[in-house]
């Protein structure tokens, strides 16, 4: 029983870790209505100035620093690459998004090489043990950082004008201009969000009991992605949801995987995709999403 | 609020570089005045206020010449921020309200692109004194809304930018004529408190009505254009807008007592 609510206090926080991944990436889906491959890159980012900074800078600025930097990053590729690709069609934007998050990746593994580098974070591998069930640190601070930053983000986007341009003008950006609500605007602040909630992921994916970062982090990241989809991509829920769900199971799988060996090793790095797929059988549009609505 | 003349001048617009819209449009809106704009389905009634409001790249369309001002401001080649900042602001035709925010949030994104918040409370306060069924539904989606409603609250949404020029894309378009009157009268309404207002509307009989000129679209072009009682009492518009077909021997007569009109070129 201990193990079980080990597993799932570590697939929730691990979950909610993807949860801000998936809402950065729901938040430019939304605002821009482009699927952002390159937001893998930008949590490595994040997660790389904190590791080259901490030493010099202390712990907490070099993470305001990761966050900063991984932030101005996302705005400049809006500013540079997106706002200036003259396309009608958002598949074609998401390419390009895949030619960006190639040239940052292998920028940075460049740079990180063979390394695993530490971020510095103050809970190192410390347990809290309760009642027989050992839980890190790492993972009170996760649940714990994200579901603040993830309730700040909601009732920003609720109850601020950020908030209200937002909505408006992933609803109808033709009316919303007509409002003075300035799209290019919205659109930098959506990528500059992602990149700060990217780079704060990166802190939590990398940290105890994780070595440190390297240059798998980007794959790590990439699990969040089947997290918004099964959510829904451009609902807020559902990539809150989906974090929790891609969370449960993978940690739930590996668990487990000693009862689950006929499905061979490395099930949980698989099982968040299965899921996924079951998921948009039965609901295409993902758990949240809105569905195409056509009018009669 | 009101200031200055909003003067279109030899507008001419193009979509893909290929479909010419607008060729060589004039056309003034006076401060505090209400101008109609008639005219047939692609006539390029709806074009013209994209070319004001500045969201033709929105369509692939471009202005190729001609200018739009307001007062001595040009409004040609701004941003649709910069023109709701300069005091024009369009309730776009088929209401455009947004379906998923609750009525209060349309209201606040209709006032983005206002200044303070004591100008927005008092905005507010005029678009609810307006329309007081906005306020009772404040809380609620506004797709959930009748068409009506809807109209209102686009209307109340575009006010909230306190406009010193209202464009209005068709505002009676589908809705019922008792509400379609209902709206009319808040376009008079508003226009007496001090903002002048750009009409379109197919309904020719409601636009001439409210306005005190109104000028014809034909094609991409001004057919037409004079003091709205005047049209309305001319037999083209008569045969051709408002449905009138009978008195075939009136013809000659109206010619000797009605003022002549001058036909534009084109």
């Amino acid at each position: 029983m201990s193990t079980f609510i080990e597993l799932v206090v570590n697939g929730v926080a691990s979950g909610s870790v993807y949860a801000l991944i998936a809402l950065g990436f729901v938040i430019i889906f939304k605002a821009t209505e482009v699927v952002n491959f390159a937001h893998a890159s930008l949590l490595l980012v994040g997660g790389y100035l904190t590791a080259v900074l901490h030493d010099d800078i202390g712990f907490l600025p070099a993470l305001a620093a990761g966050i900063a930097g991984a932030a101005a990053i996302g705005a400049l590729v809006e500013l540079l690459v997106l706002r200036r690709a003259n396309v009608e069609n958002h598949a074609v934007l998401a390419i390009v998004t895949i030619g960006v998050d190639i040239v940052l990746t292998t920028e940075l593994t460049r740079r990180i090489g063979t390394e695993v580098m530490s971020l510095g974070d103050p809970w190192q591998n410390e347990i809290l043990t309760v009642g027989g069930v050992s839980i890190p640190h790492t993972r009170i601070a996760a649940l714990v950082v994200a579901a603040v930053l993830i309730t700040a983000f909601l009732l920003a986007f609720r109850y601020t004008s950020w908030g209200v341009a937002m909505r408006a003008a992933a609803e109808d950006g033709e009316a919303a201009a007509l409002m003075g609500i300035r799209l290019s605007r919205v659109s930098l602040g959506a990528w500059a969000v992602a990149g700060g909630l990217a780079a704060v992921a990166a802190l939590f994916l990398t940290v105890f009991p994780t070595p440190g970062l390297d240059r798998s982090t980007s794959f790590a990241a990439m699990k969040a992605f089947p997290a918004a989809i099964l959510g829904g991509l451009d609902s807020t829920t559902g990539a809150l949801v989906g974090g929790l769900i891609i969370g449960l199971t993978e940690s739930l799988v590996t668990g487990y995987q000693g009862d689950l060996t006929f499905l061979g090793r490395g099930a949980g790095d698989v099982a968040p995709f299965l899921v996924m797929f079951a998921i948009l059988l039965i609901r295409p549009a993902g758990l949240f999403g809105t569905r195409e609505l056509t009018r009669v | 609020m009101a200031n200055g003349t909003l003067a279109v001048r030899d507008l001419s617009v193009s979509y893909g570089r290929a479909v010419q819209a607008l060729h060589q449009v004039s056309l003034d809106v006076p401060a505090g005045s209400v101008t109609a704009v008639l005219g047939a389905n692609g006539a390029g009634k709806t074009t013209l206020l994209r070319a004001i409001s500045g969201t033709l790249p929105f369509h692939r369309g471009a202005v190729e010449a001609g200018t739009v001002h307001l007062g001595d401001r040009p409004l040609t080649g701004l941003s649709p921020a910069a023109v709701v900042k300069a005091g024009v602001v369009q309730v776009p035709e088929g209401r455009r309200v947004f379906g998923r925010l609750t009525v209060a949030d349309n209201l606040r994104a209709g006032a983005l692109g206002a200044r303070s918040r004591k100008e927005i409370a008092a905005s507010r306060e005029r678009v609810l004194e307006l329309f007081p069924v906005l306020a009772e539904r404040a809380g609620q989606r506004a797709g959930l809304m009748s068409g009506g409603e809807q109209q209102m609250l686009a209307i109340g949404r575009a006010l909230m930018a306190r406009p010193a020029v209202l464009l209005l894309d068709e505002p009676t378009l589908g809705l019922a004529p008792l509400m379609a009157e209902r709206i009319a009268d808040t376009v008079r309404e508003i226009n007496m408190q001090g903002t002048s207002i750009l009409l379109i509307e197919q309904n020719a009989a409601l636009a001439l009505e409210l306005s005190s000129t109104a000028h014809v679209l034909e094609v991409g072009s001004v057919a037409l254009h004079g003091p709205s009682p005047e049209l309305a009492a001319s037999d083209e518009i008569r045969r051709r807008y408002l449905g009138v077909t009978d008195e075939p021997e009136v013809v000659p007569e109206a010619h000797l007592r009605g003022p002549v009109l001058e036909r534009w070129a084109g």
